[in-house]
This record gives structure tokens, C-alpha cells and sequence, in this order.
């Protein structure tokens, strides 16, 4: 069926990239989520300096400060991706190099992802 | 063929210094910084959570001279971010296209920057500067 799609079509909405503007939308999202997630963070470390280990478990068990910090790594690391895959597209003509390090930067951010929520969830539950 | 180099289009080092030119590669360089940053915090979550020895080391780097040095750097780079950040949605919404609007703005963002980090370590100085 597809050969009776005109040009127009198949582009529309997805422009040359097949992607359209998704990655543009993720990013202002994520950043707007940002704004408000890792200002509170910033505060919330500096609420925290110089107390010891034990202190440090309780705030990040309290529940609103676990939900935050979940919020805040999943939001991090996906404006991370997206940040570096703009600068990777910019800078990296060799398309295997490229392929390579996209795929690493997308496995490093969902990897550090993963591991923080881990952390912070088995923390929040009582370690 | 083609044993000639073709001309290439007018980059980078053909043009005079200007704020806005600074505040875009900032913005880049921060962010590269800031995602390094991200794994450091996924990282030393991680340490809580492994117990008292594991964040012993985290507050250890922390407190040393250079982890002080890179907590100034990564401190501002996420004021700059922030505050360029806010810029970049500001000027999606169409507003402050003009010349002199994104002259203005390029310099609100660096000095916002600026007092982010002075705010940031005199709470960390205040505080009797332990991490």
C-alpha cells in the first residue's frame, strides 16, 4: 500500500530525519523538568553537608526526597542522551565511530540510570 | 579528480569574539561536563546505598582539594546551564530575538551564573565547608 503514499505523505510530520520533532519536544520537557528537579537537588545536597552516613540514608529514605531523586535521574540522564547525541551528530562524520559511541552514550546514560534508581530504591525500602 | 582542496564555508575562526558565540559553545561544554556529573551522582548513590565505608570515600574526594576544585567547576557549569537553559526556552517562545536582546540575555546568563556559584559556596563556607 505504501507506493500509493504521496512524498509528501511520507514526510509529513517526520521530516528527513524519520524522527520529526520528538527529540526537540524531549529535550524542552526534560529541561523544563530540570529546572524545578535539579534546583531542588542542589538545595538538597547543600542541606546536607557535613552530616554523617546515617543522616545522609534517612533524608534520601524520606518518601518525597526518593521520589524526587528517581525523578531527578530519570530526567538527568535522558536530557543527557539527548544533549550528547546533538553533539555527537555535530562533531562525528566517521559513521562506525558514530554508531559507536551513540550506542555507548545511550547504554552509559540508561546504565546510570538504572543504578542510581536502584540505589535510591533499595535505600528509600530500608536497604 | 578532486586532488584539490574544495573551499570550505566560513567556520568558526573567521569571526570576531562575540558573547553569543561564547554562551552556545558554553552551553555545550557545560552539558558534557554536567553528564559526567550525572554519573558521579548515580555513582555516589550508589556509595549510600553499599554502607558507611563506600560515602566515607565519596566525602573523602569530595573534601580533597581537587574534588573541591571539581565541585567549584561542575557547581557553575550547572548555574551557567540553568540559567542559559532557561534562555534557550524563553527564546523558543519567540521572545527577545533581537540583537541586542540576545546580547543582554547572553550576559544575564553568564552573571547568573556567576551568582549561583557565589551563593553556592558561601552556604558551603558557612557551613564550615565539610562536604
Amino acid at each position: 500500500m505504501s507506493k500509493f503514499r504521496t512524498p509528501l505523505k511520507n514526510a509529513r510530520g517526520l521530516g528527513t530525519a524519520k524522527t520529526g520533532t520528538e527529540h526537540f519536544v524531549h529535550q524542552r520537557l526534560t529541561a523544563t523538568a530540570l529546572i524545578v528537579l535539579a534546583t531542588w537537588f542542589l538545595i538538597f545536597v547543600l542541606s546536607l553537608i557535613g552530616s554523617d552516613h546515617a543522616t545522609a540514608v534517612a533524608a534520601v529514605s524520606r518518601p518525597w526526597n526518593a521520589i524526587g531523586l528517581v525523578g531527578l535521574l530519570v530526567a538527568m540522564f535522558w536530557h543527557a542522551q539527548i544533549g550528547l547525541q546533538v553533539i555527537l551528530e555535530d562533531y562525528i562524520h566517521n559513521s562506525l565511530l558514530a554508531l559507536a559511541l551513540q550506542t555507548t552514550v545511550k547504554f552509559v546514560a540508561i546504565l546510570g540510570a538504572i543504578v542510581g534508581i536502584f540505589a535510591v530504591t533499595r535505600i528509600a525500602l530500608g536497604n | 579528480m578532486a586532488t584539490r582542496e574544495r573551499p570550505l564555508s566560513p567556520h568558526l575562526q573567521v569571526y570576531r569574539w562575540q558573547i553569543q558565540m561564547a554562551t552556545s559553545i558554553l552551553h555545550r561544554a557545560t552539558g558534557v561536563l554536567l553528564a559526567f556529573g550525572a554519573l558521579l551522582i548515580a555513582a555516589s548513590l550508589l556509595a549510600l546505598m553499599l554502607g558507611p565505608q563506600a560515602w566515607e570515600h565519596v566525602t573523602g574526594v569530595a573534601g580533597a582539594w581537587y574534588g573541591r576544585a571539581f565541585l567549584f567547576v561542575w557547581s557553575w557549569a550547572f548555574g551557567y546551564h540553568i540559567c542559559n537553559g532557561i534562555r534557550h526556552i524563553v527564546q523558543d517562545f519567540a521572545i527577545g530575538h533581537s540583537i541586542s536582546a540576545f546580547v543582554r540575555s547572553a550576559w544575564m546568563s553568564v552573571i547568573g551564573s556567576l551568582i549561583i556559584t557565589s551563593l553556592v559556596w558561601a552556604w558551603v563556607l558557612t557551613q564550615g565547608g565539610a562536604a
